[in-house]
């Protein structure tokens, strides 16, 4: 997993509430055994008519927006299926950081264990940075270490991260890595739990 | 805390390897369920860091996701889909995994699978690569879906990491009126919660409408947990939970059924338990649902109107509904019932087990679907096909016009060969209606198995309380 510290980069509006993980990543993409090259098919159709050109009223096909690393988006964003998918195609695409009001659980999960940062704002906030975005320069700064979003009208807002997530991203952490150190803590479960339910061991 | 555990906690507390930094913990994990949608990716994760899978014996795989439902499929039937076919079938060799592959006699959808064969039970953990996991809290287990990424962690570890969601009480009591299934009951509460109610919450249902259900209906209630943002929705193992899991294969048996039987009747909720947040609803205020637009907690009473965006009350939802009526080709004010239809999907892992199929077969009996309309019924698993042929209901849907088909997810996902094309409409007894759920541009009415035939016999959505009368 790639480390994330900081990151200054072109930010896009998505001025979209409970986007969906099969808006994300639309199904017709996911058939492959493979993680990489899911960038294709991200929000593919908002990004693509029917005729498979690009549509240019989406936000990430204007010129202006188009090397966005960092997302902006209305509540419950990540709605919908457990599939990896949705921050793999995020990831390719090139975006290691969302900002909303909310995210979906399995989604939130999700998105930290593969090194993109979601950032909760309160919905004023995430208003107010929409309005930056569209108006001036579409950039942010997004400071892991401080726990800060900065803004190039020079407002800054300060988020919350727990500390294992914010740790684990800023090391670029491997989580499965750091659970087989509780090896011993596990052994030691399941022999006490196999005298107590011994129908589960088969 | 004893005294007033409740059912999640009780299980929750019993399951803590470890307490980690920042208030989450190491859980441990009974059963791990693996598809060929997201799982093979894990294993080649595993692999590459030369990790090794813990617990092959709490591991079982199902292939269900990329298959085709067509009768004489194989692994290639589907393009693209047998890479990821094969791969989980490789993966479970290696591992030495019990897989229910393709052609086996007990393969299906995996939430029909791992309660029809005793892998879910009471008082267990139980993951899987897919957030409709939350189908077997039906058992009263805390099941969950979870991402590749904890797949992966699951298979080196056997546990999760994992923060104590809240809690939620959902109390339905009343008797059912007629034409109105534990479906009609889920879309009911959905549409009256939303779609985030129970984010970062634990739902128990309860209430003597739950506690009357069979086991069947309470998978399809707790299968849509996650549509209102639960992942785990769960319910009270009772007499009817026992009944149903005594003699299924990988169930316990003899004196260890005995012993368990001891525990799992320790489980249920104290009466005093507290509940984060708690919901009532009467049963007799339940008509038969269909949704109207693109997510499930759009839905409303069969016999209803497309509601009135102008009625939004707040400038968002407004705008909300605007964008789901126009994807849906819908006008605001018209009957809901009489909207033409071109195709019913009957299946998935909430609505095709055996009382599902019997469910569409009352009403499909000696009718016929409607010209024009293309009717599929997908038998949950092989096992519930066997039934339902034994019974005689594939016979009912072909007789009447419908595809009988083979076990699978089919056009639940859109992922396999089984597709609505864009802009036609389809009554599914699925659980997601989202834009593009079931093909580009497809348009989706959820709704019970019953509902669904009903369609089907009129071309069009219908009120199956008047077909039946
Ligand atoms: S039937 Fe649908 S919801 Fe259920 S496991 Fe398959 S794809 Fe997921």
């Amino acid at each position: 997993m790639e480390a994330f510290r900081r990151l200054d980069a072109v930010a896009a509006p998505l001025r979209r509430a409970s986007v969906d993980t099969d808006q994300i990543i639309p199904m017709r993409y996911l058939i492959t055994a493979s993680r990489a090259a899911l960038g294709v098919g991200l929000f593919a159709d908002w990004r693509y008519r029917q005729d498979g050109r690009e549509d240019p009223s989406f936000v990430l096909n204007q010129p202006r927006y188009r090397a966005a690393q960092i997302l902006v988006a209305d509540a419950n964003f990540g709605c919908g299926s457990s599939r990896e998918h949705a921050p793999w195609a995020l990831l390719d695409y090139g975006i290691r950081a969302l900002i909303a009001p909310s995210f979906a659980g399995i989604f939130f999960d999700n998105a930290f264990k593969n090194g993109i940062l979601l950032i909760e704002l309160a919905v004023e906030d995430v208003a107010a940075l929409m309005d930056l975005l569209e108006r001036g320069e579409p950039r942010l700064d997004v400071d892991l270490e401080a726990q800060s979003v900065t803004a190039r009208d020079g407002s800054v807002r300060p988020f919350r991260v727990d500390a294992r997530r914010r740790d684990a991203l800023l090391q670029g952490l491997d989580e499965i890595g750091m659970s087989l150190r509780m090896q011993p803590a596990i052994a030691a479960y399941q022999a006490a739990d196999r005298e107590r339910r011994p129908w589960i061991y088969r | 805390m004893a005294t007033a555990a409740s059912l999640f906690d009780k299980i929750w507390d019993e399951h803590v390897v470890a307490r980690l930094d920042g208030g989450e913990v190491l859980l441990h994990i009974d059963r791990h369920v693996l598809n060929d949608l997201t799982s093979p990716q894990a294993f080649s994760g595993l692999e590459h860091a030369r990790r090794k899978l813990r617990n092959p014996a709490l591991t079982f795989a199902v292939t269900d996701h990329m298959l085709s439902t067509e009768p004489g499929r194989g692994d290639d039937t589907v393009p693209g889909g047998a890479e990821l076919i094969r791969a989980l079938r490789a993966s479970a060799r290696r591992w030495s995994i019990d897989h229910f592959d393709v052609g086996d006699a007990r393969q299906g959808i995996v939430h029909v699978v791992s309660p029809e064969l005793g892998i879910a039970l009471p008082g267990t953990t139980l993951v899987c690569g897919d957030s409709h996991t939350c189908t077997i809290g039906a058992l009263g287990a805390i099941a969950f879906g979870i991402g590749t990424s904890e797949v992966e962690h699951v298979l080196a570890t056997q546990t999760v990491i994992m923060r104590k969601p809240r809690t939620m009480r959902i109390v339905v009591d009343g008797a059912l009126g007629p034409g109105v299934s534990a479906k009609d009951v889920v879309l009911f509460v959905i549409a009256r919660l939303g779609t985030a109610a129970a984010s970062g919450h634990a739902v128990e249902f309860a209430g003597s409408t739950i506690r009357g259900l069979d086991m069947e209906a309470r998978m399809t209630v707790c299968n849509m947990s996650i549509e209102m943002g639960g992942r785990i929705g769960m319910i009270a193992p009772d007499a009817t939970t026992f009944d149903y899991l005594a003699g299924r294969p990988y169930a316990p048996a003899g004196a260890a059924w005995q012993v368990a039987l001891t525990h799992w009747n320790t489980l249920p909720s104290a009466p005093d338990a507290r509940f984060d947040v708690e919901h009532r609803f009467e049963a007799g205020a339940i008509a038969p649902q269909i949704t109207w637009g693109t997510n499930p907690s759009q839905a409303t009473a069969v016999d209803q109107c497309v509601p009135d965006p102008g009625a939004a009350p707040s400038g968002a939802l407004r705008e909300q509904m605007q964008r789901a009526l126009a994807y849906m080709g819908l006008t605001p004010g018209r009957p809901l019932a009489g909207v033409p239809i071109d195709r019913v999907f009957i299946g998935s892992c909430t609505n095709s087990r055996l009382s599902d199929l019997r469910a569409a077969a009352a009403v499909a009996r000696g009718r016929k679907v409607a010209p024009g309309v293309k009717a599929m019924v997908v038998p949950g698993s092989a096992q519930v096909k066997r039934a339902a042929e034994a019974e005689g209901l594939d016979e009912v849907f072909r007789a009447a016009g419908f595809d009988w088909r083979e076990p699978g997810c089919s056009m639940c996902c859109g992922l396999n060969a089984d597709k609505v094309a864009p802009r036609e409409r389809c009554v599914a007894t699925s659980n997601r209606n989202f834009e593009g759920r079931q093909g580009p541009l497809a348009r989706t009415h959820l709704a019970s198995p019953a509902m669904a035939a009903a369609a089907a016999i009129a071309g069009s959505i219908a009120d199956v309380r008047q077909l039946a009368g």
